[in-house]
């Protein structure tokens, strides 16, 4: 017995103490540094000195920064919002899909993520600046409408002024739902296929609309899936920094932003350290109430 | 054979030191500079690191024929990339690409290997007043001058009103609203302010700093985007008019496109030089002796000329450029205009984290 319990232990540190290794040495070492760089100041260009001084946070707490924070959080929710209402349908839309066209749907899905993020933001600039694709196909679809106007012999609608549709807020929101909208569809895919088709049927059958069994049967049976998918979008939405300094506006700045200024630009590895951290422990927050929603659910005897 | 640098465990075991050692450990397992102190000679290899589309076409390849030593050539983006780069440590480059204000950094810094200047003859190719007027540099015995530049406004001339020759259409007017584009980074931006405001880009008073900003909160509402080095590309693509940007980024883009012009404004600019010079800790630094000697070969100097359209110090590369060049206004400005233009100091980490807070509060603005 007591050999058998060794030998059990033996395989679990074997297979376990190697990507426990992994974790300490790359990621809760370089933490740890950061960590301690943010209770530090800058005591030459080049030299910082952990002094344990607050000063960091105490700063970073100014309503300068806290403004930008909430307006990261602010931006970020949005983004999740418009993911789930877009990201629903189709993960339902797939679900329903015959057998063999739902690899090759998933497949689309995935497919942004075989290209590097910088690509597919320049491609998106491509798209949406003055002289880019969507303006052309607006002032074409323009130049049809004026066309029929003067057909049906009204006066043509005059010149078409392109569209700002880059360099502001707008463009940092579509380029993030653009971005994370895989994030979103894949998490309520799974949770969406999992769901007895038969409770779906048992609802029509019992005389509830399409819409009522959507939002009565198919949503809550879908909700651990919903929530994954809000989490999985937000956070890094959150942290989002390409997206808003390519697309964004002279106002669009995110926190992630501010930070990597503090790294390169402002040589001030401290305080980017301490904002870095406060941007962690917010998201740890969103994800210690998904826990403590989830322990909810199941004490109500409701778990799923 | 991986070695820490010395540096690291020089001082006694404060909390700093042995932080600084984990920091060497964490970062500086696969970046620590490898010195194969043992062998006679230096490996033929070189490692430089340069920005984006700032070199000739054939001027690596001739310079391994030349000499046998393969050279691989990463990029950076900004200074502030190469500054962070290599404030933990040199990560294995012999020769880097600093930009002037960046040279007194690592100057300061001690990040920069002296140059034996008998090892570089080439230097009497310079024009002697890059030599002499290097107020970063004093006597130049860390860097050399690769190319020079100037801040100014390029701008698209069928858009614009004669030509825009004053600050005041970037900072202070509403005149060409959604069309202009400046610079992001703060030094440039705030410092050039200052120009405009009757001040010298060497002002550290807060005082000027706070009318910049207040002058500029004011504008952001006509400021299309605060661009990082790109603002070429937003002029070509037609986003914007007016954009403030180097002189040669903008002769870049006007041999694409005859409509763009450049001029420098006539409240004066920031000069700028991007220059050669070897970091600590470079595993081959008689090699990057012979590289920077190298690039200082007339024909060498003029062949980058052609291809990256940017001045060059470089006296005798200059006399091999064809007339178009020596004589074109955006790349060589006006001398009375070029008076007015001063190279920016260092001023200090206070004031660069005064630059950095008003740049934050005027984009959350």
């Amino acid at each position: 017995m007591a050999s058998q319990k060794q030998e059990r232990r033996l395989t679990f540190l074997a297979t376990a103490l190697p990507p426990i290794g992994w974790v300490v040495v790359f990621f809760l070492a370089p933490l740890a540094i950061v960590w301690a760089y943010s209770f530090g100041q800058n005591v030459s260009l080049t030299e910082v000195d952990i002094s344990g001084t607050f000063a960091n946070y105490a700063r970073a707490l100014q309503p300068l920064y806290l403004g930008i924070f909430l307006k990261s959080i602010f931006i970020a929710a949005l983004t999740t919002l418009l993911c789930l209402i877009i990201g629903f349908p189709v993960a339902l839309a797939i679900v329903f899909a015959e057998e063999r066209w739902r690899p090759w749907l998933l497949l689309l899905v995935m497919l942004p993520f075989w290209t590097n993020l910088l690509i597919r933001t320049y491609a998106l600039i491509a798209v949406l600046r003055t002289n880019g694709f969507a303006n052309f196909t607006l002032e074409w679809l323009w130049d049809q409408g004026s066309w029929l106007m003067t057909l049906v012999g009204l006066e043509p609608l005059g010149e078409f002024t392109p569209m700002q549709l880059l360099y502001n807020n707008f463009a940092v929101v579509f380029g993030l739902v653009y971005v994370h909208l895989p994030f979103m569809v894949l998490p309520l895919y799974a949770a969406l296929d999992r769901i007895d088709k038969s409770l779906m049927e048992a609802s029509l059958d019992l005389g509830a609309g399409h819409l009522r069994t959507l939002f009565s049967i198919v949503v809550p049976l879908a909700l651990p899936g919903i929530i994954s998918g809000i989490i999985i979008t937000f956070v890094p939405a959150l942290g989002a920094y390409l997206t808003p300094d390519l697309l964004g506006g002279p106002d669009s700045q995110m926190i992630a932003n501010v930070i990597e200024r503090q790294f390169k630009r402002a040589n001030d590895w401290p305080f980017g350290a301490a904002l870095s951290f406060l941007l962690m422990y917010a998201t740890f927050a969103v994800i210690a109430l998904r826990a403590y929603l989830a322990r909810g659910k199941s004490a109500d005897g409701h778990g799923i | 054979m991986i070695r820490v640098p010395a540096r690291y465990f020089k001082s006694s075991a404060s909390r700093r030191s042995i932080l600084k050692g984990l920091g060497a450990a964490a970062i500086g397992i696969s970046l620590a500079p490898t010195k194969y102190s043992a062998w006679a000679a230096e490996e033929p290899k070189l490692n430089f690191y340069n920005w984006d589309t700032y070199i000739g076409e054939e001027t690596l390849p001739s310079f391994t024929e030349a000499t046998g030593i393969d050279v691989n050539m990463s990029l950076f983006a900004t200074n502030d990339e190469l500054f962070a780069k290599l404030r933990a440590g040199n990560p294995g480059y012999d020769v880097i690409c600093p930009g002037s204000e960046f040279v007194e950094r690592m100057i300061q810094a001690n990040l920069l290997e002296p140059l034996d200047h008998s090892k570089i003859p080439n230097i009497k190719n310079i024009s002697p007043q890059f030599m002499t007027d290097a107020p970063f540099d004093p006597g130049r015995k860390y860097s050399l001058p690769y190319t020079w530049l100037v801040i100014g406004i390029g701008y698209r001339k069928s858009k614009v009103d004669g030509v825009p020759d004053s600050w005041k259409w970037m900072f202070d007017s509403d005149k060409y609203k959604g069309k202009i584009t400046v610079v992001a980074d703060a030094s440039e931006l705030f410092r050039i302010c200052f120009k405009y405001l009757g001040g010298s880009i060497n002002d550290a008073s807060t005082e000027l700093l706070q009318k910049a900003e207040a002058m500029l909160t004011k504008q952001k509402p006509y400021i299309k985007a605060f661009h990082e080095d790109n603002g070429q590309d937003l002029l070509l693509s037609g986003e914007v008019d007016l954009a403030m940007e180097y002189n040669g980024d903008i002769a870049q883009i006007m041999t694409e496109d005859d409509d763009v012009d450049f001029v420098v404004p006539k409240e004066g600019s920031m000069l700028q030089q991007d220059t050669l010079a070897i970091p600590k800790g470079a595993p081959h630094p008689e090699n990057a002796l012979k590289f920077i000697n190298f690039i200082f070969e007339p024909e060498v100097g003029a062949e980058i000329t052609k291809t990256i359209l940017f001045p060059s110090p470089n006296a005798a590369a200059v006399a091999l450029m064809p007339e178009d060049y020596r004589n074109n206004p955006v790349i060589f400005p006006p001398a009375d205009i070029m008076a007015k233009c001063e190279y920016p100091n260092y001023l200090g980490p206070e004031f660069s984290r005064l630059l950095e807070e008003a740049m934050t509060r005027l984009r959350a603005s």
